[in-house]
């Protein structure tokens, strides 16, 4: 069984079809890169995906379950204990520390244990700039605790938008490298991008435009061979 | 870091946003507390001068009503002295429906050597009174001796000092509690003390009397209506049948004085609830603004987990410790402005002005406390539901 599957998918606006039809099967311990476009839907993949919206038609199966036709509170459930979200923008609390970022992802999971938030941080490079706030820390900095953040919890599946969107060519490289390792060590990884060398990290790509799936390969032998290397 | 202090935390590090609420907070309850303290004590000094007037009715000599405005003399304590014959004590006490006639003497001192300060002095029988000795018990529980004097609050000097009085030297035995009105400067003693005093002051000259005997003449006479009797029935018979005086009642001299602490009353009210409301509203309008700057974490919130009802929580939460920390600044300052200015509040309003006792000051100060919390909580209300409701997917995806 995989680990999601997206079967007719539609998102309909108006007259517009974001996505028209979408098939598409994400296996346990995949790495997949979306790619397209501005337009293609890949945004819109990325927010049905990490149940942050729901199709017009089709039915989006995780571990099996149809979550397509969640409530609100169903799917906020489902993202909080399977999905971890990784954004272009950090989308850190302004107001928290690095370590309390962290943390506050553990409150609304289950609860907040510091020693584990820590270990995330040392995890990404960053233990030195855990009492950091967000604005006294760098763009890859502030990338690489949302990282810790959307790892703490351990979700079935990452999910990430854009990641080294904003980022100097050292911090993707730093980014790019934890998603070698997580991938190496089991991790589903969804990247959305338009990045051609994030894109060709990945072991699969799948490109969108239109709102259709227009190709699927399998991405770069070096993908391929990423989970192997690390291991 | 314990994230159940998830909304203190963001009240502190951004504390200049955290003030500017809790200022408009403060404000609000200091309008409403500060306003409350005010119109409570307006009502206490008019309460207090009713319940220091006593009597239903009070009798006065016919030829003091045009030497002297009785209202400034009864209820202000403007120091006079005029007297009529004491057999018009027994004339009044035989009337149907008067319970009790009671006398009192009145003698204004002078500023001059002989006196240490114009006062009013007030004399009373304590065989008969009900007037002023249930007012006077609360302080004093023994019998007035000669000379012996009970000073109001606002005459200098204090219990066993000694105050000349045209020659004689009277002692304070008592000092009375404020009331709010005039009779704070007066001075009580038996009216045997007055008549005394009055004899002094012939003596030296000075003569509130033309030709009278002090001992046979009276200032007032108040009286006390009998159940089943109505004031206006028993007034209109003293003005029938006893000639020579003018009788009043007291509901009448008190009325302009209620009519304005009724009218600076509600002026107070309307002013203060024009601010509480202002406040209010800017309030409302402040956490809309602060809530829409708020979306982003919010959304991000949602997308970590939090439910609706958790976002709702955090508002509300934020905006209880605002208002809580508000209300205790605003519920300060009102106090302690009207604590302190008491005595200039008094002369500005121009109206009989007494603190409530500590049990109403207090009582107010929750109701303000508490009226702060529902409208600060009430105002994060719209904020706490638009949040609630924030769609994270769009949110973030139109960051």
């Amino acid at each position: 069984m995989s680990l999601l599957e997206l079967k007719h998918v539609y998102k309909i606006y108006g007259d517009l079809h974001a996505l028209d039809d979408v098939n598409l099967k994400i296996e346990e311990g995949e790495w997949v890169a979306i790619m397209g476009p501005s337009g293609s839907g890949k945004s819109t993949v990325m927010n049905i995906i990490g149940c942050m919206d729901k199709p017009t038609k089709g039915e989006v199966l995780l571990d099996g379950k149809d979550i397509s036709k969640e409530s609100s509170q169903g799917l906020t459930e489902i993202r909080r204990d399977k999905i971890g979200l990784i954004f272009q923008q950090f989308h850190l609390i302004n107001y928290l520390t690095a370590l309390e970022n962290v943390m506050v992802a553990q409150y609304y999971h289950s609860m907040p244990d510091e020693a584990e938030a820590m270990e995330a941080l040392e995890r990404v490079g960053l233990a030195d700039r855990a009492n950091h706030l967000p604005s006294q820390l760098s763009g890859g900095e502030q990338q690489r605790v949302c990282v810790a953040r959307a790892l703490i919890n351990h979700p079935e599946l990452i999910l990430a938008d854009e990641p080294t969107g904003n980022l100097d060519e050292t911090n993707e490289r730093i980014v790019l490298d934890l998603f070698r390792q997580l991938h190496a060590e089991g991790t589903t990884l969804i990247v959305v991008t338009h990045d051609a060398e994030v894109g060709a990290s990945a072991e699969r790509v799948i490109t969108l435009e239109y709102g259709k799936v227009t190709s699927e390969n399998g991405g770069t032998e070096f993908g391929k061979a990423a989970r192997k290397d690390v291991i | 870091m314990n994230l159940k202090k998830l909304p203190l935390q963001n009240l502190v590090r951004h504390s200049g946003r955290t003030i500017g609420l809790a200022a408009i907070v403060a404000l609000l309850t200091c309008a409403v507390y500060g306003g409350a303290l005010v119109v409570s004590s307006l009502q206490s000094g008019l309460n207090s001068l009713e319940a220091r007037l006593g009597a239903d009715i009070v009798v006065a000599p016919a030829t003091a009503r045009s030497q002297y405005d009785l209202n400034e003399v009864l209820v202000e304590g403007v120091p006079s002295s005029f007297y009529m014959d004491k057999a018009y004590v027994a004339k009044v006490a035989q009337r149907e429906g008067v319970e009790i006639a009671t006398p009192q003497y009145f003698l204004a001192t002078m500023k001059a050597g002989c006196c240490a300060m114009p006062v009013q002095i007030i004399g009373f029988d304590p065989e008969t009174d009900f007037t002023v000795k249930p007012w006077i018990a609360r302080t004093y529980g023994g019998e007035l001796g000669m000379l012996d004097i009970i000073a109001g609050c606002n005459i200098s000097g204090g219990v066993g000092d000694q105050i000349q009085f045209y020659g004689e030297t009277c002692t304070i035995v008592a000092k009375l509690a404020e009331t709010g009105t005039s009779m704070d400067n007066a001075v009580y003693g038996s009216g045997d003390t007055v008549k005394h005093l009055v004899e002094a002051a012939v003596d030296l000259g000075f003569s509130p009397l033309a030709h009278e005997d002090p001992q046979q003449v009276v200032s007032t006479i108040m009286v006390k209506v009998a159940d089943g009797h109505s004031v206006e029935e028993v007034l209109g018979d003293i003005k029938l049948h006893v000639r020579g005086v003018s009788a009043v009642a007291t509901r009448t001299m008190t009325s302009d004085v209620a009519d304005s602490v009724a009218g600076m009353s509600g002026v107070i009210q309307v002013v203060f609830g024009i601010i509480g409301v202002l406040a209010v509203i800017v309030l409302v309008v402040a956490f809309l603004v602060v809530g829409r700057h708020r979306t982003r974490e919010f959304a991000v919130l949602r997308v970590l987990g939090a439910s609706k009802r958790m976002l709702s929580g955090i508002v509300v939460k934020e905006a209880a410790i605002i208002s809580a920390a508000g209300a205790l600044v605003g519920v300060a300052i009102a106090l302690v402005v009207v604590l302190s200015f008491n005595g200039a509040l008094e002369s500005a309003l121009g109206l009989p002005f007494l603190l409530p006792v500590v049990a109403t000051i207090a009582l107010l100060a929750l109701g303000a406390f508490a009226l702060a919390m529902v409208a600060g909580c009430g105002a994060s209300f719209a904020s706490a539901t638009r949040l609630s409701k924030v769609d994270p997917g769009q949110t973030l995806r139109e960051e």
